[in-house]
């Protein structure tokens, strides 16, 4: 049996007598949820790693086929639970698609709001777990407090901290409080200077460039192989973001918004602000990048934030309803794929007219994401592979589904 | 001291036969002060798990313990000490049982018997050791021994990562900070700890860190302390985003909080060495206890009271508690900053940075020493410089010099 590129899953019979078989989860700090690696170690150096998903399968895809659209909501806020908001819309807007749906300005706004902010709460959990991963607690704790203040921000919104159901097909569920934008105003003030302070502890640490720059590099034709999406692929160099790039029917919802999509092109990143220089150990696709392609997606989220805001307040048109609870859908099928904050996430729905769809289908960005990790971690060492898979940044919820 | 017991328990009637028994009298008399020494180095222990967690909670916009023992937590060693021996104590089925329960013992022994030779303040030391130092790095180091052991004895691969880790981690890491507690014993010529420190007296001018070597070598030292214990960014044999917990993972209980209280007493232990080589040990920067009992002597307290040496002593050893705490907190606040190392940079720290800048430090001190007293020993500079006036004033208050001089002569 050739031992190049043998199936991991027989590697445990494939062992040299100096290599050794190691579990890396289900139960691991750092696995990022329950993700089983298998590694095949040669002292520190990692030989194979092979991925092993499925523990928090929940049949999302055949529940969907089950319920009616507005139903279902509640099942995409467990996708990814991190970022509920945006799976939500996710949803939303491949049942709208399929229903010719067309939303009225407020209703934008109010999403691009929402789904921004669960943007940057979500790149903040990435960024934590990654200090952590990397052996920092402290940012972990700073990322969590500001995180906090966004899901207090949604507690008042909607009543949930996590699993919102906010955005459903055909509207949102309900319109801001009296002071809301007010509030957000202010955690936008107080959340700026957090990231100069992010930027410092992480960013331009220098244990932390040694631990992630040239580690885990992520060639562009790579990153396009494999499906990645999200900052992973921008982190390799690829100038490529739905919210730009995508179909109209989602790129209309940032119709009249300014923002820059995040991506070293020509050796260059498209921002003008006093961030730290990209350092020279760093090669473009390797760990440093997708964090750093991260981080500078926070401000440019909260640049959106801020013109939501602005629309917002001078908007005073009352939102219709969603659409009902058992609404018949139209014959037929619709695919969108929407930028989520960890990649493309890909909601199908077909229909034969009843009020349930026929059949659901869902697109996960970090499984893609995660796919490549096999390929990141072969030769490197023991150490480095949390350093990769924090950097994928994959929630297990949205794997497995 | 057990001598001055034992002539004391002659006199008393009724204890007679005890006196005869020297070997009793000395081995209850060691129990005594080894006592007294765990009593100090585990309160201190105890003190730091809160400050731990305290000092992190601050760092991270936390408040830290508050509900155990009133608003600061004051209790939260306590609870957890006693959460600690309720647990379930777990032997894994895949370990060598015997291995695995000795390990936690040895490595906190490794941490603990080091502190017999280190000197509180003059004079108060359980085993005054001509060779302290050398006695102090020798068990010190035995401290691998325990963790490689429990990695090896759990039968789990994460156990035997972190051990493998530790042995190569601290063996490396033990040359340049072998190599940076030579610098103030070159400075000092002699390894007896109370005579490094004493050599260092009066104003914090007189600290060895004051020479610019020895203030180098004193980072290095750290570095190579932090390393040496386990502490982040050096903490890989349990780095718990990696292997877990490392060697620690499949202990439970009492024999975990023996892990934890010998990473402490190594922490307390460096940083007390530390405090002795370079930052002048008792002595404050400002000497007011030489101040506190000259006055006295001057309100015509005998200089050799018992009260006065007691009280000057106690002065001393806070001196170097708070001295070794702030070491302590320095590792604390590395801990609660910085990500953590990889292996292999973990060793280029070692043997590409430490080791050779150790080196130029050691060559360095060695040619100064050379170069501005002749390679003769700092008492011998300091005899022939002022030879009369010292005499005058030995005689007059009993303390200083000579005494210190003929002591130096010995070893």
């Amino acid at each position: 049996m050739p031992v190049e590129r043998v199936d991991p899953d027989l590697v445990e019979f494939d062992l040299r007598s100096d290599e050794m078989l190691v579990n890396m989860g289900p139960q691991h700090p750092s696995t990022h949820g329950v993700l089983r690696l298998v590694l095949r170690t040669d002292g520190e150096v990692v030989g194979d790693l092979k991925p092993n998903i499925g523990y928090l399968h929940r049949c999302a895809e055949k529940i969907g086929e089950n319920l009616s659209p507005r139903q279902f909501t509640p099942y995409t806020d467990r996708l990814d639970y991190l970022a509920s908001m945006n799976m939500n819309l996710g949803w939303s807007l491949a049942v709208e698609k399929l229903l010719g749906f067309v939303p009225s300005p407020r209703l934008n706004h109010l999403r691009v709001l929402v789904c921004e902010l669960n943007r940057i709460a979500s790149h903040l959990v990435a960024a934590g777990c990654y200090g952590l991963d990397l052996g920092s607690f402290t940012p972990f704790v700073w990322c969590f407090r500001e995180r906090e203040k966004i899901l207090l921000l949604f507690e008042e919104l909607c009543g949930a901290r996590l699993t919102y159901s906010y955005i459903t097909p055909g509207g949102v569920t309900t319109d801001l409080s009296k002071g809301w934008l007010a509030r957000c105003e202010t955690f936008l003030r107080e959340f700026e200077p957090v990231i100069d302070e992010l930027h410092a502890t992480l960013t331009s640490n220098a244990i932390f460039i040694r631990r992630t720059a040239n580690i885990g590099v992520l060639s562009p034709q790579m990153a396009v192989d494999y499906g990645c999406t999200g900052p992973v692929l921008r982190g390799s160099g690829i100038d490529w973001d739905l919210r730009r790039d995508g179909e109209p029917v989602y790129t209309r919802m940032y119709e009249g918004y300014q923002f820059e999509v995040i991506a070293q092109v020509n050796g260059k990143y498209p921002h003008d602000c006093p961030y730290p220089a990209v350092p020279t150990e760093a090669v473009l696709g390797d760990c440093w990048h997708r964090f750093y392609v991260r981080m500078l997606e926070v401000v440019q989220s909260m640049k959106l934030i801020r013109q939501a805001l602005e629309k917002l307040g001078k908007n005073t048109e009352v939102l219709a309803e969603p659409i009902k609870l058992r609404q018949k859908l139209t014959a037929g099928s619709a695919y969108l794929e929407t930028e989520a904050p960890k990649g493309q996430m890909g909601f199908m729905v077909v229909s034969d007219g009843t009020p349930v769809p026929w059949r659901v289908r869902i697109r996960s960005s970090s499984f893609c994401n995660l796919s490549v990790a096999a390929e990141l971690c072969r030769g490197c060492l023991i150490a480095d592979v949390p350093a990769v898979i924090g950097s994928l940044d994959i929630v297990l919820g949205e794997i497995d589904r | 001291m057990a001598q001055t017991l034992i002539n004391w328990l002659k006199e008393i009637y009724g204890f007679h036969w005890i006196a005869d028994q020297a070997w009793v009298v000395y081995l209850l008399w060691g129990l005594v002060q080894v006592a007294l020494i765990l009593a100090l180095v585990m309160t201190c222990v105890a003190v730091y798990t809160w400050m731990e967690r305290k000092i992190s909670g601050r760092i991270q916009d936390r408040l830290g313990p508050t509900r155990v023992g009133g608003r600061f937590g004051w209790l939260q060693p306590a609870a957890d000490g006693l959460k600690l021996l309720c647990k379930e104590d777990i032997v894994p089925a895949g370990a060598d049982g015997f291995l695995f329960r000795a390990a936690p013992y040895l490595n906190f022994c490794a941490a603990f018997v080091p502190y017999l030779a280190l000197p509180f303040a003059p004079g108060w030391v359980v085993q005054p050791l001509d060779s302290a130092v050398f006695f102090i790095l020798a068990i010190g180091g035995l401290e691998v021994f325990g963790v490689i052991l429990a990695g090896y004895a759990s039968g789990s691969k994460w156990s035997l990562y972190g051990a493998m880790r530790e042995a190569a981690q601290v063996v490396s890491f033990e040359i340049p900070l072998g190599m940076c507690i030579v610098v103030p014993v070159l400075m000092a010529g002699t390894m007896n700890l109370t005579n490094i420190a004493q050599q260092q007296q009066g104003w914090c001018t007189n600290w060895n860190i004051i020479n610019p070597f020895a203030l180098a070598t004193f980072f290095i030292y750290m570095v190579c302390a932090t390393a040496g214990t386990n502490r982040a960014p050096f903490d890989l044999p349990e780095a718990e985003s990696e292997l877990v917990a490392g060697f620690m993972t499949e202990y439970s209980g009492f024999r975990w909080a023996m892990f934890f209280m010998g990473e402490y007493c190594a922490m307390f232990l460096l940083a007390l060495l530390g405090a002795i080589l370079f930052c002048g040990g008792w002595n404050g920067p400002v000497p007011i206890a030489t101040w506190l009992i000259h006055g006295a002597t001057l309100l015509g307290a005998p200089a050799d009271s018992l009260w006065l040496v007691f009280i000057g002593n106690f002065l001393g050893m806070c001196n170097l508690i708070v001295k070794g705490v702030l070491g302590v907190i320095f590792m604390m606040w590395l801990r609660w900053t910085l990500p953590r190392l990889r292996i292999d940079q973990v060793m280029t720290t070692c043997l590409k940075y430490c080791v050779p800048l150790a080196s130029i430090m050691l060559v360095g001190t060695m040619a100064s020493i050379f170069i501005l007293r002749g390679g003769r020993l700092p008492h011998a500079v300091e005899a022939e410089k002022t030879p009369p006036k010292q005499d005058r004033q030995t005689e007059r208050d009993g303390r200083g010099g000579s005494d210190f001089n003929s002591r130096e002569g010995a070893c």
